[in-house]
């Protein structure tokens, strides 16, 4: 038995913890340099603000209706994942973190009013530690918690779905729209519906065999899933193919250099990722974007460069990722948006030997890992290469004009009480 | 000019190898070369003895006593995860020994009962107040005869935040 525990509307519910003037109003929070609309309670959900909509096509929509803003405070949201996690934790050990706002677990008993009642009781116990509301979906496997989960959203259900029983998969599974299964992407939902597959009950009801001839492997185990035979076991994750590190500036950034600095600042962002996930990326994607909202001449460079060995230390990669640079960088651009995508990434594990070159991983590996503990030891860019000068970090840092403060990581910033 | 013969000053310098210092061939008899060489891996196995500096006094009467050290995190803080600081300003629990500018230890997972120092969001703002139950009634109340308590009702709008546990103030 599975469970998919959710925050409801996360960054939201983070805000008022801690500024309970918001409670039952419509909030909004914004991503990175202000840009898109990311979180919205359901007061703004009912005043049908799109997720995703860019925010100043919505600004005067927003002031009109009084919605409250935020900037994204992510070392608060940090926090109160790791908060939310923590408390999970303590209920049932046996834990995934997924995503920030996001966790799977698995229990041993199979289901029963004992598990729907235990349920209610972490949802009650979550929210009163933290404050944070949680939706959890219960299921026979990943999937089916994860559909449970859409159901225990919506309002008559408490906050708690269970999804075990067969006649209540029968009759859920038909509204949910194939793109919306846990897997299936945009591409494949399409390929789906052409031939005749557009909801989870047809999909489940299908052969698995011709799915996997189909689409491969990966959906034909979501059949399985929908079927309710477990695939997925906790933490099995498949690691990432490619790691791709971007950002839009908080104003246009036009000299080379400072593109070259942000190239190597997220070069490292992403190599550590990459090493997080025991991997190491066969090629390297650059690019430099003018901002399309603008009229200014625009420009789109790009470069797939490929390494000769697939490869893992940051050291390397920086040495490509800022020659790359120099390739596609036009003078006399205004850029707006910068990044790195590592491409194909590979396990560690496989090692295809270069005839020319000697391939020796253990002391770059080594030396990575030393790099790696350090910086998580003692906090992000302890340790960095050379390449990376930090003053100019504020050129690019991202426009933050409604924000809240750290309530939880800074003395300074804590809540006041009267 | 000379060419060839000894260039003085020419190779490594002596004493750089992996002993510290300058050394010499020496011939031995084949059939020795396996014990000899015990000998001085086993005389290298020993040279920690000169390396290390050994206590030869009385052993600390202490040292089957020894406890760690006091972790005030451990002393304030039962349930990490539920707990939050928050900042007192003004004076309204000045009685409860709370002054402006001190920090609160607040443990949310913690039952608000009669008689404790609690955080309660009052219309939307946090406030810090002795909770008081009396017959039918429940009170917000502050250690300082200059302000009212607040009476819970079905109109106004408050939610208990969390229990203070500590209070952390400067002298």
């Amino acid at each position: 038995m599975f469970a998919l525990v959710d925050c409801n509307n996360f960054y939201v519910s983070c805000e008022r913890v801690f500024n309970p003037y918001l409670i039952n109003q419509p909030v909004v929070v914004l991503s990175n340099n202000d840009g898109c609309i990311i979180a919205r309670s359901n007061e703004a959900k009912a005043l049908n603000i799109p997720m995703g909509a860019p925010f100043h096509i919505y600004r005067d929509f927003i002031n009109a209706h009084r919605v409250k803003v935020y900037s994204s405070n992510y070392p608060l949201y940090g926090d109160m994942s790791n908060r939310v996690m923590m408390s999970l934790a303590e209920f049932n050990p046996n834990l995934e973190v997924y995503s920030i706002d996001e966790a799977f677990l698995k229990f041993n008993q199979t289901s029963g009013t004992n598990s729907r009642r235990g349920t209610l009781k972490i949802k009650e116990s979550i929210f009163k530690w933290t404050g944070i509301p949680v939706s959890i979906g219960l299921g026979p496997t990943k999937t089916l918690a994860k559909i449970a989960n859409t159901f225990a959203k919506k309002n008559n259900h408490h906050g708690v779905f269970d999804l075990s029983s067969k006649t209540k998969q029968e009759e859920t599974l038909k509204d949910i729209n194939i793109e919306n299964i846990w897997g299936i992407s945009k591409r494949w939902g399409s390929k789906l519906r052409m031939i005749g597959i557009g909801n989870a009950l047809q999909l489940r009801d299908s052969s698995p065999r011709r799915i996997r001839q189909y689409l491969g492997v990966v959906v034909e185990r979501i059949v399985y899933e929908l079927q309710g035979v477990a695939c997925l076991d906790i933490n099995e994750i498949l690691p990432k193919k490619n790691i791709m590190c971007s950002r839009s500036f908080g104003n246009v950034i036009s000299e080379k250099t400072i593109l070259k600095q942000f190239i190597v600042e997220h070069t490292i962002r992403a190599c550590e990722k990459m090493r997080n996930q025991n991997t190491r990326a066969q090629s390297v994607y650059i690019f430099l974007k003018t901002n399309k909202f603008n009229k200014e001449k625009q420009y789109n460079g790009g470069i797939v460069l490929g390494l000769n060995t697939p490869c893992s230390d940051t050291a390397q990669i920086i040495k490509l990722t800022s020659s790359a640079v120099d390739m596609i960088y036009r003078p006399g651009y205004l850029y707006q948006k910068a990044g790195i995508m590592l491409l194909d990434l590979i396990p560690e594990g496989i090692n295809q030997y270069d005839f020319f070159e000697n391939t020796n991983y253990s002391l770059s590996d080594k030396r990575m890992k030393v790099v790696d503990l350090l910086n998580k030891k003692f906090g992000a860019g302890t340790i960095a290469n050379g390449g990376l000068r930090s003053k100019n970090k504020e050129k690019w840092d991202s426009k933050k004009y409604y924000l809240s403060p750290r309530y939880t990581t800074q003395w300074d910033e804590l809540p006041h009480v009267t | 000019m000379p060419s060839g013969g000894i260039r003085s000053g020419a190779g490594r310098p002596k004493g750089q190898g992996k002993f510290g210092e300058v050394t010499k061939p020496v011939r031995i008899p084949i059939s020795m070369i396996d014990s000899v060489m015990t000998f001085i891996q086993s005389y290298d196995l020993s040279l920690p003895i000169y390396s290390n500096k050994v206590n030869a006094g009385f052993p600390s009467p202490a040292d089957d006593h020894m406890e760690g050290k006091l972790d005030l995190n451990t002393h304030l803080i039962k349930h990490p995860s539920a707990t939050f600081f928050v900042k007192a300003t003004g004076d309204s629990m000045i009685g409860a020994g709370i002054h402006e500018g001190d920090i609160l230890v607040v443990d949310r997972s913690l039952e608000a009962r009669n008689g404790k120092v609690v955080i309660a969001a009052v219309d939307g703002n946090l406030t810090v107040k002795r909770l008081k139950k009396s017959g039918k009634d429940t009170l917000l109340s502050p250690e300082n005869n200059n302000y009212k308590p607040i009476k819970l009702t079905e109109n106004n709008d408050v939610v208990i935040w969390g229990v203070v546990t500590n209070v952390i103030h400067k002298v």
